[in-house]
């Protein structure tokens, strides 16, 4: 069971949280970008063996969405590479 | 036949030591002390013709048909475990049929059809029960769901049928749940007379004991570090704990880590791990002789030969590569069995167990050759138990032609290219 740390609501139960899948890179511009580029950014999720980002959705509290880093392997909330800036 | 062909089947036939009423008898005077192994545990060679990743269902049955169909018997399967420890033991063992696309039922019709044939195929009880599968439906639309798949069913000899609530009661006595005052009352169910359940270590000896009969090698405790390819970008071989193997083709049936795998060849896969989950109570006199299957709960469940209810649910949310069960899903689960078997209440849970297994988004399987020349993955396997046999045959065919067996030829990596998808509801039991 994670604790999930929302922004407003502090450390809650995940059971009251939606996923909202993994961060995916930003979307390429259609006008810019090739047919495989579009396709693989269509298809292709980050899946790693450890830490992935991903988004929740609070939608039994308050209705937020945040982002955490979680360890695929252990479901424990770790710290991100991309926390620090 | 020239001789190097006829060999390996000599061998088989010579070398298998055959299970029958004479050889138990034989045996038993010797206290069953002098049965030979049932697969040899030779040297690892430097190179193959073929090396397979992976000895669980899909690996091992690849690797049978290729000895068999394809007299490809220069083979390893590499296994970082032990054999049959991975999902081929971490499943729900129900072997069914009823999907929804064109695509996928005869292939699954195949798979079924492999399946009851398999203890005579390999010479090894499988113990095998047709045993039918009913759907508990408990609102419209999942009913029109599964009429529409009835229709579609038809067309390829897979069979689903329409009975009434009162005859759903009739045949499982212990469903008193789910009555007019619930807030999903039962309006029916959906018989599948295909579905069976079987022993999964079985299927998992019985193909290392065929395979290893007809010259191929299984080699446990060898875990592949990375996929090594050559100046030309094609495969060359695998790095292992226990040094380079080398080998034109590659063949990865790793479930849940596919792309971990594929990743040291640099080559991504649209594919995401899940941990699905399932677990097993005390065991009980027979209460259930079929596949129970509650698509609108959220569960199924069947009755093991030890008496255990053997139960299956929803997976974690979000990626996952843990093999074991979340508390929460765990508890969704049971509440959703408890509402319409309240009995069960009194049940002690003894096991619990996840398999992590990747999915692609149109929740079809991916068997194919992959951008990396001599690189094959069978993957996006959810539920892949009732698939072994039809899988390993037609990759099989794949990886000793070239060319797609007629079976799966959909099941491309291309697919994802035209987003020309296969979006399969059929693909989870519970749903």
């Amino acid at each position: 069971m994670m604790n999930i740390p929302c922004p407003f609501c502090g450390p809650r139960n995940e059971a009251e949280f939606a996923f909202g899948g993994p961060v995916k890179p930003r979307r390429p511009d259609p006008n810019a970008t090739s047919d495989d580029e579009w396709a693989d950014y269509l298809t292709q999720v980050p899946n790693p063996l450890g830490p992935v980002e991903e988004r929740w959705w609070h939608v039994k509290g308050c209705g937020t969405w945040l982002s955490i880093w979680r360890d695929t392997r252990t479901h424990d909330i770790v710290e991100g590479p991309g926390n620090a800036d | 036949m020239p001789l190097d062909e006829c060999l390996p089947i000599v061998n088989y036939v010579l070398m298998m030591q055959k299970y029958s009423i004479a050889s138990l008898l034989r045996h038993g005077i010797n206290n069953h002390t002098s049965w030979p192994k049932a697969w040899r545990s030779p040297p690892l060679k430097e190179s193959y013709d073929v090396v397979i990743i992976g000895a669980g269902g899909h690996g091992l049955a690849t690797a049978y048909y290729l000895a068999k169909e394809h007299g490809v018997t220069n083979i390893a399967v590499v296994e970082r475990g032990w054999l049959g420890g991975g999902n081929i033991a971490r499943n729900t063992i129900t072997i069914r049929s009823n999907y929804m696309r064109d695509q996928s039922i005869p292939f699954y019709v195949k798979s079924v059809a492999l399946y009851e044939e398999m203890t005579k195929e390999l010479n090894f009880n499988m113990m095998h029960s047709k045993r039918t599968m009913i759907d508990v439906i408990q609102n419209y639309p999942m009913m029109r769901d599964r009429r529409r798949r009835q229709h579609i069913m038809d067309i390829y000899g897979s069979t689903y049928k329409r009975i009434s609530e009162a005859e759903v009661r009739k045949r499982i006595p212990a469903l008193t749940g789910g009555g007019p005052g619930s807030r999903l009352p039962v309006i029916g169910g959906m018989v599948h007379t295909d579905a069976g359940v079987n022993r999964h270590d079985a299927v998992a000896w019985g193909y290392a004991r065929a395979i290893d009969a007809l010259g191929g090698e299984i080699h446990q405790q060898t875990a592949v570090e990375s996929l090594v390819r050559g100046a030309d970008g094609a495969i060359e071989g695998l790095q292992t704990n226990r040094g380079l193997i080398r080998a034109k083709k590659v063949a990865v049936a790793v479930s849940g880590h596919t792309t971990t795998l594929t990743e040291t060849a640099g080559l991504k896969l649209p594919l995401r791990t899940m941990n699905l989950t399932a677990f097993v109570s005390e065991p009980v006199k027979p209460l259930v002789d079929v596949i129970v299957n509650c698509p609108d709960a959220g569960f199924y469940f069947s009755q093991s030969d030890k008496g255990e209810m053997v139960i299956g649910g929803a997976p974690d949310m979000g990626q996952s590569f843990r093999r074991d069960i979340k508390q929460h899903v765990f508890e969704d689960t049971v509440s959703a069995m408890l509402s319409l078997f309240p009995s069960f209440k009194k049940l002690k849970l003894m096991r619990q167990w996840g398999g992590h297994l990747d999915i692609a988004q149109d929740a079809s399987p991916i068997m194919d050759e992959t951008d990396v020349p001599g690189l094959f993955v069978t993957a996006g396997w959810w539920g892949g138990y009732k698939a072994i046999p039809a899988g390993g045959l037609t990759l099989a065919h794949l990886v000793a032609t070239g060319r797609p067996h007629e079976l799966m030829k959909d099941f491309t990596l291309k697919r994802f290219r035209h987003l020309d998808y296969v979006m399969e509801t059929g693909t989870t039991t519970a749903r």
